[in-house]
């Protein structure tokens, strides 16, 4: 029997990203908020031994322990869902922070065409330029209206960046400048601009200079100690939610954060919520949280989870296309990229940043005439530097084998002499790619696992073979003694893809029919839950996720203080 | 500190030596041959040393770390030859076995990922898809041994002679075919790819991982390649033309003294 406890305003689950914006709004506005984290809690000072790539990236020391929870996958519906056992593509976060604590910081907003995008693809190219099957629609927002959103999450964070003037237009510009520029930047900055197209350095929440947040909170420089990709920051220079909103949050003394708490449940009749069941980790004690209001802020997978588990919102069919939990999962494509090797000349790749980089904007949303081909949006086409840890930076020649006397030699010959021009693509949602609850496994504390269903769409595929042209056209103009492209985009393979960029699943949108959730992230079935994180992305954009999952983070918190005063739905 | 003092009472004297005596390994003060430092495959000279307590010999302090936590000395040596072959010494550098990449296999083994702590480990098990990641129920450090012990069955086989006995080019084709995978079983339904896998990603580990872990002896893997260690900042390097070379540091380096 669960104990239960005296009754608050609002409890969040999960206290990442999504959840620290939550939590920092709500009691800086004096609310009462119960912060429910299963992980442990961090602080800055756990990382003075972190630059430890064995323990933190191949590790996975900061991420989710798999032993107790993990999601099932598989490519079509017609296979058997596996679970995903050890490591390999997503990397999700555990403990205050999330993976807000060992993500690279790259902090994008998304296009205009983003979120009117079946409207203006419809316009430009009419009717049937969406083929059958892709499920792509309207967030039910305009870029115009998420703008502010954007602004206040850029200034929390502190992002470092530079206007891009293909990009919606921008009221303020980035609250620092951007990053500095290495050699393999500034070649690929010389042959982007020669071929006529407009680099600029990619948008950063690893501070390029000192900075002090609308909240008070102060930050040092990034010092590009090239442990920030899988790692947490010991100067506190990547924006990290244990270094903004969390303090920020408990400094009103509002903040009741439970961490340890794995909520497995929500409480509900179908129509609204009475607050949420956890499990305390150390000791197995279980408790009943009621709230007014009940935020899921656990990742997309979680959030999907709760929902399907705890029988809230109307799960996603298949085969009929009806319902929306569940619905519209989308991932991103990476293959495509052109490596460069070079004979005589070292570069020192070794220093790095998680958000370091230069990109060009031609390629991406609507930016260039999709007539001729069969693919829509598209891709962030880049150079980055991250830092060439030594573990997983062993790039060779194709042809060298993958041990012995000539990979060795290889390796080493290349270990600061070779790098990759790279996308980012969009991935579009198709009917048959989606989230359900897993009819076999099940969780450390008895509750069934998520189930992908997935795989590349044809879409995605076609935009990889058309961008892995601009990659080798971009190499060949830097030039290099040897180049070297992925062509392809081969099967969705859960242990060797790498990106933690999973969106969708509780999307948001101007009609209850399409969407689970409206566009302040409140269920339109229950609207005293919120659903805040990527779940809510109609698709998946070319750039990454946080910068826009914060912006709508703002716009939820804004929602619930709204909520709290009127008891309805706010659309 | 109850226990603390009883246990010091039954080994009065902590060194190896007089543990070795007490243990009857040692006649009159020497390590009887083959027993330890022999299979170990140190140099037999230094097994006079190793007897005296090397620890605080004029000789320096010898690495504690040196030392088997999970291997049998067999196991041991059979992981340094198969891993040399992965990661050979050449003119650049030294290879697997001088890294003590060896060493640090063993520590891995012993530590909670050689019983696979952080695996979502619950059954069903079905034989996966190439695209649905392993599906073992069996763990790292049991799947390590009959490895170990498929190498030398297989070589025995192939050669009449254990693993550590081949040639180079033999333990090569040794290696080849595990790698393929299509010999044999390791056993029923473990293929030996698994483990030819798993033994490759150790040795690049045990070559690059901070030396606290074992391997990467005296941050050689690191020098090899240029590569400074876990230095605190590069905001200078990183925006120099010229390839800038820094001696490496290793987490020790962050510990304050
Ligand atoms: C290596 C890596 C690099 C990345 N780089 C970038 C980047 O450069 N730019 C970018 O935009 N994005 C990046 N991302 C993605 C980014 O990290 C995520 O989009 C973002 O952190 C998600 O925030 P969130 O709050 O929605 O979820 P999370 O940060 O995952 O937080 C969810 C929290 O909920 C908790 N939780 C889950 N289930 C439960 C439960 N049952 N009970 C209690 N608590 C629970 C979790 O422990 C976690 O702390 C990266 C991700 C990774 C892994
Ligand atoms: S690269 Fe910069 S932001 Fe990233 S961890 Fe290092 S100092 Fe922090």
């Amino acid at each position: 029997m669960s104990k239960k406890l005296p009754k608050v305003p609002v409890v969040i689950v999960g206290m990442g990203w999504a959840g620290g914006i939550i939590a920092s709004e709500l009691t800086k506005a004096g609310i009462e908020v119960v912060g429910l984290e299963r992980g442990k809690e961090r602080q800055v000072k756990d990382f003075l031994m972190v630059h430890d790539e064995l323990r933190y990236q191949h590790r996975e020391d900061l991420m989710q322990d798999l032993s107790k929870e993990t999601i099932t996958s598989r490519n079509n519906g017609k296979m058997k869902a596996l679970p995903m056992r050890e490591y390999g593509t997503f990397i999700v976060g555990d403990g205050t922070g999330g993976a807000g604590t060992h993500w690279n910081g790259q902090t994008y907003r998304f296009l205009p065409y983003d979120f009117e995008i079946k409207t203006m693809t419809e316009k430009r190219y009419g009717p049937n330029k969406i083929k059958p099957g892709y499920t792509i629609q309207d967030w039910g927002i305009t870029y115009d209206e998420m703008e502010p959103y954007y602004d206040k999450f850029e200034k929390m964070a502190g992002i470092s960046g530079e206007t891009v003037e293909l990009y919606g237009p921008r009221k303020n510009p980035y609250p620092t400048g951007p990053m500095v520029k290495t050699p393999i930047m500034e070649d690929f900055e010389k042959a982007t601009k020669n071929l006529g197209y407009t680099p600029y350095v990619m948008p950063s929440g690893n501070l390029s200079e000192p900075y002090t947040n609308p909240d008070g909170i102060s930050r040092a420089a990034c010092q590009y100690c090239a442990y920030c990709e899988n790692f947490g920051c010991e100067y506190g220079a990547k924006a990290d939610p244990i270094v903004t909103v969390i303090p920020v949050a408990k400094q009103t003394g509002k903040l009741d954060l439970r961490t340890h708490s794995n909520v497995t449940k929500i409480i509900n009749d179908g129509k609204k919520a009475s607050g949420v069941i956890y499990v305390n980790t150390i000791t197995g004690e279980e408790f009943e949280q009621p709230a007014d209001v009940v935020v899921i802020a656990s990742y997309v997978f979680n959030n999907v989870r709760f929902l399907l588990n705890s029988g809230l919102g109307k799960p996603y069919d298949p085969t009929t296309g009806t319902g929306s939990v569940g619905k519209n999962y989308c991932y991103q494509v990476t293959a495509g990229s052109s490596i460069l090797f070079f004979n005589d000349k070292q570069f020192n790749l070794y220093g790095g940043a998680g958000a370091l980089g230069i990109e060009i904007p031609e390629f991406t949303g609507d930016n260039f005439d999709h007539t001729d081909v069969n693919f829509i949006h598209g891709a962030g086409i880049r150079v980055t530097q991250y830092g060439n840890r030594p573990i997983a930076n062993n790039t060779v020649p194709k042809g060298t084998p993958s041990w012995g006397a000539e990979f060795k030699k290889q390796s080493i010959k290349y270990a600061n002499s070779s790098f990759p021009v790279k996308i980012q693509g969009a991935s579009m949602p198709h009917e048959q790619n989606y989230l359900d609850i897993d009819p076999t496994y099940k969780d450390a504390y008895g509750v069934p696992l998520l189930r992908m269903t997935f795989d590349y769409t044809d879409q995605d595929k076609e935009l990889v073979s058309y961008m892995v042209k601009v990659t080798r056209k971009i190499a060949e103009e830097i030039g290099a003694d040897h180049i070297e492209s992925i062509e392809t985009q081969g099967e969705f393979n859960v242990n060797k893809d790498s990106n933690t960029h999973n969106t969708g699943g509780v999307i948001m949108g101007a009609d209850p029919e399409t969407s689970a959730v409206n566009t302040y992230l409140q269920m339109w079935d229950a609207p005293n839950v919120f659903v805040v994180g990527s779940s809510a992305f109609p698709h998946n954009s070319c750039f990454n996720p946080t910068g826009t999952l914060g912006a709508l983070s703002y716009r939820a918190a804004e929602g619930i203080q709204t909520y709290l005063k009127t008891g309805e739905p706010l659309v | 500190m109850a226990d603390k003092d009883k246990h010091q009472k039954q080994v009065p004297d902590g060194s190896r030596r007089n543990f070795l005596k007490n243990s009857g390994l040692t006649v009159g003060g020497l390590v009887v041959g083959g027993t330890i430092a022999g299979l170990l495959g140190a140099n037999p000279e230094n097994n006079n040393q190793g007897v005296k307590n090397s620890e605080t010999t004029s000789q320096g302090y010898k690495n504690p770390n040196e030392a088997l936590m999970f291997f049998t000395p067999a196991q041991y040596q059979t992981t340094q030859a198969a891993t040399e072959r992965i990661f050979p010494k050449d003119e650049i550098g030294p290879g697997a076995k001088e890294l003590n990449v060896a060493i640090y296999i063993d520590h891995q083994l012993a530590s909670p990922w050689g019983i696979n702590a952080k695996n979502y480990m619950l059954g069903p098990f079905y034989e996966p898809a190439p695209t649905q990641g392993p599906q073992l129920r069996i763990l790292r450090k049991d799947m390590f041994r009959l490895g170990l012990q498929g190498l030398d069955d297989y070589s025995q086989k192939k050669y009449q002679k254990v693993f550590t006995e081949l040639e180079a080019e033999e333990q090569d084709e040794v290696l080849v075919d595990f790698e393929e995978g299509e010999a044999f079983q390791l056993t029923a339904g473990l293929s030996t790819s698994v483990f030819f896998t798993i033994l490759k990603t150790l040795t690049i580990e045990g070559v690059y991982a901070d030396p606290m872990y074992g391997g990467n002896k005296e941050m050689q893997g690191w020098k090899m390649r240029n590569y400074p260690g876990t230095r605190m900042s590069y905001a200078q390097e990183i925006v120099e033309e010229k390839f800038v070379k820094l001696n490496p540091e290793s987490l020790r380096s962050h510990m304050g003294q």
